[in-house]
């Protein structure tokens, strides 16, 4: 059992505690993307609404052009009033949220009160700043978090970039590689208080248009029934929503996208006129 | 040479452990029992800060009685070692028997080689899926423990409360019901308590991955008998 002198004492800091134990992974000491294909989880976004903040995340991670899994998840609870959404190198970024999940657990029980929600964001940005030799070497982590503020009573939500820089933002947040192609999205369809109905299927909306440009970027797959991971954050707390209602979501969205064509089918460039590299 | 004079040391163990049961009698009792819902856990404790209650995992409480400052060292050293444990392994093997071996090494080992034993006695409860895998391990200030079971009593006044839960409780209590049981065998024949006097914990027996939830101060009152 752990115990320590006075002037040594982690205190409630999980992280730390975890170093002194020697349980803390060496980053490598050259670039390890040129000669291994590391796992990359992209896309997630989070967007604000009157009752908190939806987050979002596709489900594919891929190895270069490999698709190396189809059903990973990258939205995940932080507590009971916040969420992390990953992207980046696959296995850091799930060691992230692990640690982050339980450094916030750690920090309750051994406090005996919680964090407040920036706090959580600034320990957030430690590890993001502690992976920064990893990132160098090409295993970056670069999350969101988001979650709901109880003393102030609206939902929050932060952006980070690989040096660990905390950003917050107003209204929504994205991340990875179809981060800003679904960032466009958001933007041009936020306004001030969105409902949870309109929040959702903006959320949605916005993968459906990031995974058409990003091969990265996993689509909906109604084939296997794999759909994006969405959750809200309330004062009731993190709550997923579930497959079925964003299988729903997405034929309505489906439908709208094939009417605005006219044709049922939506159609870029036709054979014939097709004039770049194939 | 002076020679430092000869003490027995069986009298050197009788002093130590009469110096650890004085420290504990000081403070007040402590009540742990099951219910049909889970496991609550009933202190005396007029403060709403320090508590002598807290939750170190999943389905494990642990609860302290004595010296604050050594308890909750203590308990701060159980937290870590569990979700180390669970860090590097699985949450699955944290469990209460092996918290409770650790705690019992530590305070043997500070019993028998420290100048000073610890002035406390504790306790390890682990919430099981059903009644009968409920756990409690009750540890002494020298490291002796004990796997108990249905209830269990932690202070100076142990025996006595004992006594009491004992013509009191019964198997498959609800809440509300096991709380006047404990708290009435706290109080004594001569005493009632009330919310102000008590803190209140409970382990749930349910579905939920962290099952310890106290009964904060301002909603006791629903829980317990109207005076």
């Amino acid at each position: 059992m752990p115990f320590f002198a006075p002037s040594e004492d982690p205190g409630p800091d999980f992280a730390a505690l975890a170093k002194i134990q020697g349980l803390v992974p060496i980053a490598p000491t050259s670039a390890v993307d040129d000669r291994l294909r590391i796992t990359h989880a992209t896309t997630v976004v989070a967007v604000r609404y009157v009752d908190g903040v939806v987050m979002a995340g596709d489900r594919r991670a891929t190895s270069g052009n490999i698709i190396s899994h189809r059903a990973i998840e990258k939205v995940f609870p932080a507590d009971r009033h916040s969420g992390v959404a990953i992207a980046g190198a696959a296995g850091p970024a799930m060691e992230m949220v692990k640690l982050f999940q339980l450094q916030l657990e750690h920090y309750e029980k051994v406090e005996g009160s919680q964090l407040s929600l920036e706090g959580k964001a600034n320990q957030l940005g430690q590890m993001v700043r502690n992976n920064l030799p990893a990132a160098m070497q090409g295993l970056a982590v670069v999350p969101i978090f988001a979650g709901f503020d109880v003393r102030r009573e609206t939902g929050r939500l932060f952006q980070y970039d690989i040096t660990g820089g905390r950003y917050e933002e107003s209204n929504f947040a994205t991340s990875g590689s179809g981060g800003s192609l679904a960032g466009s999205v958001v933007k041009m369809r936020f306004h001030e208080g969105l409902t949870r109905d309109d929040a959702v299927d903006l959320v949605i909306t916005a993968l459906f248009e990031a995974a058409d440009e990003d091969s990265a970027t996993g689509g909906p797959d109604m084939v296997r029934g794999i759909y994006p991971v969405v959750a809200t954050i309330t004062a009731e707390g993190f709550e997923r929503v579930l497959d079925t209602e964003i299988a729903e979501r997405f034929v309505g969205l489906l439908d709208v996208l094939a009417s605005r064509d006219g044709g049922g089918r939506v159609s870029e460039t036709t054979t014939e006129t097709a004039g770049g590299a194939i | 040479m002076s020679m430092p004079f000869y003490v027995a040391p069986e009298q050197v163990m009788k002093d130590r452990a009469d110096y650890a049961r004085k420290g504990i009698a000081r403070g007040r009792s402590l009540v742990a029992a099951q219910f049909a819902d889970g496991i609550a856990i009933v202190a005396e404790n007029p403060s709403t800060t320090l508590r002598k209650v807290s939750e170190i995992y999943d389905h494990i409480a642990f609860a302290g009685v004595g010296k604050y400052n050594e308890f909750d060292q203590l308990r701060i050293a159980g937290v870590r070692s569990a979700d180390l444990k669970g860090f590097s392994y699985s949450r699955e093997d944290v469990d209460a028997r092996s918290l409770g071996n650790q705690y019992a090494q530590i305070l043997g080992q500070v019993f028998t080689h420290e100048m000073k034993p610890m002035e406390v006695e504790i306790l390890v409860a682990e919430v099981g899926a059903v009644e009968s895998s409920d756990q409690f391990f009750h540890i002494l200030y020298d490291g002796t423990v004990m796997d108990e079971d249905r209830f269990t009593v932690l202070g100076g006044d142990a025996d006595a409360i004992a006594s009491r839960l004992e013509s009191t409780w019964t198997p498959g209590l609800d809440l509300v019901s096991v709380l006047a049981v404990a708290v009435a065998a706290l109080a004594g024949p001569d005493r009632s308590l009330v919310a102000s006097d008590l803190e209140v914990a409970v382990l749930d027996r349910g579905g939920q991955r962290r099952s310890f939830r106290r009964i904060e101060r301002t909603e006791l009152p629903e829980f317990l008998p109207k005076a």
